[in-house]
């Protein structure tokens, strides 16, 4: 199968220092792929990356998601083109109420793709439903997007958002931190709903915890800004007894 | 020394200069150098009766190519009830001067709005005197001028009187706007409670001037003053001077002054989500101003005032 997501030998350096040293990394359409490493690797710059966060500067390399240059197209264009990251820290956002910010997000990407807004009444519905599968109170998405929120709350607002903006790549970036194990599966339930064989996703964590409830087809260790080690999910149960130290050895 | 007796008596001298303290950051005789023919004066009367309610629009508009003075004397008796808009869309030079008493247990409810040409030099100065119990409730929404000043000056008789005085400034291009408050609370037990907002970009200056002295034995006084910019451009300009004079012991007082950027963090969430950099940044500037719009309790004058950012910001972006 064609890959999906295709990222080859990506340089990304932050403040003119070098992070990512070389990144190769190809996930095919319906897959899921856990990227893991010891912290510094460079595991949310890939995501920031790959999203197109300012300050993040490729210096080398290609990503492509089904064939279009990525790092050719400004952050709000990869969105509309399907790349969603679910951020470590979510962001607040004083004075924009949750459901007018995501509702202001699904308007802007159906315009860029061409299709027509979404209705009050249907935008409704729909967010009422993706809430109540994500167990969350209907009237914190009346308060401004996640001020004030627990680690918890701001983890299942970005789940929501995503199963409101149905990605073709997802990206979550440390999903489990901050989380207790109750919302650890909420959030997990809601990832494993959206897997699908248009959707790939690419799981970063430090963990293995959260690979027991989402299942990756594969796992790749990164480490010194590049992908070290590449195996099936037994490959993250070994990381887990054994550490990182031997592959931070290896690529120095 | 006032725009308004350089007006009447056509002596530049008078005019404020940024030798004075008060108006250095709004200078008129450095801008001035002469002054277009004075239209004559007019005068605005408006009398509130014990326990009446009325809703007034004033509107102030000098002609391009003139310049002009009014007057106004607003009074509203005990338990009156005034719901004020004044319209400033002038395109000359004006000076307004007005004199506000409010009763015994009155309100006021105070919306003041600018519509100035680019080429207008635009002063509105109010002295307030409140009653005991007296309620005023104030928002200064404006655009600026090519130089700009709304004052207010609020003699407060603590006593139970409840005073807000808010504020927004929304200014591009090279325009000017100062607002400038001063609140002397004299006696006991008196409120005051102000948010002033504002957004500068391309070469435009925003000033604010906030000044609260709470007198000698003028105790249970509760004052707080806020003043938060957001300057979008590196040729605009902020100049903030917030002052608490406190003469008393028995206080409540709090004043915060912010002057920076949009948030880099929010504005990339919100582009990660989809939304385009022109509308992300419009979004979060709208919310950053929208706490002031959320205070005016009025549901119309609200509304309207919301009406009136949305139009100031789709314009200026």
């Amino acid at each position: 199968m064609k890959p999906m997501l295709s990222i080859k030998n990506l340089h990304v350096s932050v403040a003119g220092k070098p992070i990512l040293d070389g990144l190769t990394l190809d996930i095919p359409a319906g897959e899921v792929h856990a990227v893991m490493g010891p912290n510094g690797a460079g595991k949310s710059t890939l995501s920031y990356a790959l999203a197109g966060r300012p300050g993040y500067e490729v210096t080398a390399g290609s990503a492509t998601l089904d064939g279009v240059d990525l790092l050719a197209l400004e952050p709000d264009e990869r969105a509309s083109k399907g790349v969603f990251l679910s951020f470590q820290y979510p962001t607040e956002i004083p004075g924009v109420p949750a459901l007018t910010f995501i509702r202001t997000a699904l308007n802007a990407q159906h315009k860029a793709r061409g299709e027509a807004e979404i209705s009050a009444p249907d935008f409704l519905r729909l967010v009422r439903a993706k809430a109540a599968a994500l167990k969350m109170d209907f009237d914190m998405l009346k308060r401004p997007l996640n001020v004030g929120f627990s680690g918890g709350e701001k983890k299942r607002m970005e789940i929501l958002q995503m199963a409101m903006l149905p990605p073709h790549l997802a990206i979550l970036d440390e999903t489990d931190s901050g989380l207790d194990i109750d919302a650890l599966r909420i959030v997990s339930e809601g990832v494993n709903a959206m897997r699908g064989p248009e959707r790939s996703m690419l799981v970063i964590t430090h963990y293995q915890r959260l690979l027991d409830y989402i299942r990756p087809d594969r796992v790749h260790v990164l480490a010194m800004g590049r992908i070290v080690a590449s195996g099936g999910p037994e490959l993250a149960h070994a990381l887990e007894a054994e550490g990182y130290d031997k592959y931070a050895q290896e690529a120095a | 020394m006032s725009l308004a007796r350089a007006i009447e008596t056509g002596d530049l001298t008078a005019l404020p200069s940024r030798r004075d303290e008060d108006w250095r950051w709004t200078d008129l005789r450095g801008l001035l150098r002469t002054l277009p023919p004075a239209a004559p004066a007019k005068l605005e009367r408006i009398v509130v009766n014990p326990g009446e309610t009325r809703v007034v629009d004033l509107c102030f508009r000098v002609a391009a190519g003139y310049s002009q003075v009014t007057r106004g004397d607003i009074q509203v008796a005990d338990g009156g009830h005034l719901a004020l808009t004044e319209d400033y869309d002038g395109e000359g030079v004006s000076d307004t001067e007005l004199t506000i008493s409010l009763g015994a247990n009155s309100r006021l409810e105070r919306i003041v709005k600018t519509h100035s040409s680019d080429d207008a030099v635009c002063v509105s100065r109010a002295e307030v005197t409140l009653g005991a119990g007296a309620v005023l409730r104030q928002t200064v929404l404006t655009s600026g001028a090519r130089r700009q000043r709304i004052e207010t000056r609020v003699t407060h008789p603590g006593a139970g009187a409840s005073v807000r005085l808010d504020g927004l400034y929304l200014l591009a291009d090279k325009r000017h706007a100062d607002i400038t408050t001063a609140v002397t609370h004299a006696g006991v037990g008196g409120t005051t409670d102000q948010l002033i907002k504002g957004v500068v970009r391309d070469q435009a200056r925003g000033v604010f001037q906030g000044r609260i002295v709470v007198s000698p034995g003028a105790d249970q006084t509760e004052a707080r003053m806020g003043h938060h910019a957001l300057v979008l451009s590196d040729r605009a300009e902020v100049d903030g001077k917030p002052e608490l004079e406190i003469y008393a012991d028995d206080v409540v007082c709090a004043h915060g002054n912010t002057v920076g950027a949009l948030d880099e963090d929010a504005l990339f969430y919100a582009r990660q989500r989809g939304i385009p950099e022109y509308e992300a940044r419009a979004m979060l500037t709208e919310a950053f101003v929208g706490e002031v719009i959320d205070r005016i309790e009025h549901d119309d004058a609200r509304e309207a005032a919301r009406a009136w950012v949305a139009g100031q910001l789709g314009r200026a972006s």
